[in-house]
């Protein structure tokens, strides 16, 4: 199964982020993706929304389950994935790629390294987690 | 990524108390994922809704409902016991012939709906929802009393066999000309070397059968229909498609569009309700309706947007509750969020504009045309 990107952070959630500069990317995992299924609906925050780690920014929507997203980081929203409206299906995919979410400007770096790494994530879903 | 909000949750697979179909096995083996539903432990998916669903509209698939439940009722006293239980007119069934029906509590709400079966001219058989065997028995037993009832679930498996190819896929197999089975007809046959009840039934609006064999048989009658199937792109099908074809067609599912707080009228299925048959179970209630017409009414409904309708969410109109919404998803078909609601009979009529809240936001959403995909049984 392991999908599991080595150059990304992840929550206990299924959300991953990635580091470019300053800005930090923010999309579920290949793991989440599967668990949910066919994903038809993703809502998003407007740019310029402020993120609180650990809590929800947006909803992911599978023909039989709605999931609440959650912010891997605090910080301010300076894009979302405008294809995701339309194009769902883009999150099963290419969950690590086209796939991802949104773009945060984090209000606080160091959360960032409270994340799990690929390995302990890794381990996590191989414990059955979800 | 959590907070599952949904029926089908994959939390309780240790529930040893889920009763298995015949195919349990088969399932497992295949890679489906297993949930409860129901009290039963059911595959709701295989390779994934959207693409089992796209199967069955394009090819054929094959769809494990032997959790269904089926009752037999014989002898002299079994067409009188039957018109009094159910709303539709067993007297206009001939041998051979299938009905769709209800059974209703005298108040005109509904106990389940089935189909009834004339196997000979005085047997026939009912196939009720799973959910609802044990309610259901307790009713026919206790108020078709003269009949002689045996409740057959546990010992008869049932395979539906769905889609434009379904026709070529069970001719392979029969021993029949399924080609002359009509639509709600019934041919006894064997299918696979496997003694069967041949039904030209289903639940996703298109051309196919519902196959009725021994518990035991069930599994050989499962891969052999897979296997004579493959090069017809036959696959099997869980029950999340199974629930997204039903709803393009705006099939009501017991639990969800309908219960014992519906009335058959307001659910859209006064078609089968036959007053003038005589008395029933549930007919002065229903005919009082009837007169006034009914309060509010089951309606398509189609969003602006992808967002989901899903069951129990409040359907609005001019910031007012109108109603709510009974059944919803992404319709893989129509390629569009839809759903089924009850709303005031007021902004029943097509086209009319309503809002449906979701998540503390009203998205709009218009009343629409039902079936909302074209059926393609073989009427």
């Amino acid at each position: 199964m392991a999908n599991v990107p080595g150059d990304l952070k992840y929550t206990r959630e299924h959300e991953w982020a990635k580091r470019e500069g300053d800005r930090v990317r923010v999309g579920i995992t290949h793991f989440a993706q599967e668990q949910l299924g066919d994903v038809v609906f993703v809502e998003l925050p407007k740019v310029g929304a402020k993120v609180t780690a650990h809590q929800a920014f947006g909803v992911v929507e599978s023909v039989k389950a709605v999931s609440d997203l959650f912010a891997p980081i605090s910080g301010e929203v300076l894009e979302i994935n405008a294809e995701l409206p339309q194009k769902p299906e883009t999150v099963n995919k290419d969950p690590y790629g086209k796939g991802w979410m949104i773009v945060v400007k984090p209000s606080n770096a160091g959360e960032l390294d409270q994340l799990l790494t690929s390995q302990q994530y890794e381990e996590f879903v191989a414990q059955g987690a979800h | 990524m959590t907070r599952p909000e949904t029926r089908w949750s994959t939390g309780s697979l240790v529930n040893t108390s889920l009763k298995r179909t015949p195919l349990y096995d088969a399932h497992v083996k295949a890679g489906a994922r297993m949930v409860p539903f129901g009290g039963w432990e059911m595959p709701v998916q295989y390779a994934g809704i959207v693409e089992e669903h796209r199967a069955v509209r394009a090819a054929v698939g094959c769809f494990d409902v032997s959790h269904m439940g089926e009752f037999e009722v014989e002898g002299r006293d079994a067409p009188a016991a039957l018109q009094r239980l159910t709303t539709n007119d067993v007297a206009a069934l001939e041998v051979g012939q299938v009905q769709y029906s209800l059974l209703c509590y005298p108040d005109g709400g509904i106990v389940d709906d089935l189909t009834v079966y004339r196997l000979a001219s005085d047997r026939y058989m009912l196939t009720v929802n799973a959910s609802n065997i044990d309610k259901d028995w307790r009713w026919v037993t206790e108020h078709g009393g003269g009949a002689q009832w045996r409740n057959v679930s546990d010992a008869t498996g049932l395979v539906a066999v769905q889609g434009p190819k379904a026709e070529a896929l069970v001719g392979r197999l029969a021993d029949a000309d399924v080609t002359r089975i009509a639509y709600y007809h019934v041919t006894e046959a064997r299918v696979a070397g496997t003694r069967a009840l041949i039904s030209r039934t289903g639940y996703t609006g298109e051309d196919g059968f519902e196959i009725y064999a021994p518990a035991a048989d069930t599994p050989r009658l499962w891969s052999a229909l897979l296997e004579a199937g493959r090069g017809d792109g036959a696959v099997p099908i869980g029950l999340g498609a199974r629930d997204t074809l039903r709803l393009e067609m705006r099939y009501a599912l017991y639990g969800n569009d309908i219960d014992a707080t519906t009335n058959p009228l307001e659910a859209g299925l006064g078609w089968i309700v036959k007053p003038a048959k005589g008395d029933f179970i549930g007919r002065d209630a229903i005919e009082k309706v009837r007169g006034t017409g009914p309060a509010r009414k089951l309606i398509g409904l189609e969003m602006a947007d992808r967002s989901i309708a899903r069951h129990g969410y409040r359907v609005m109109k001019d910031d007012r509750e109108t109603g709510v919404v009974t059944s919803g998803s992404y319709g893989p078909s129509v390629d569009r969020s839809i759903a089924l609601a009850y709303v005031a009979s007021a902004h029943a009529p097509i086209g009319t504009e309503l809002g449906v809240e979701i998540r503390g936001q009203i998205r709009p959403a218009r009343v629409v045309k039902t079936p909302f995909h074209p059926s393609r049984v073989k009427k």
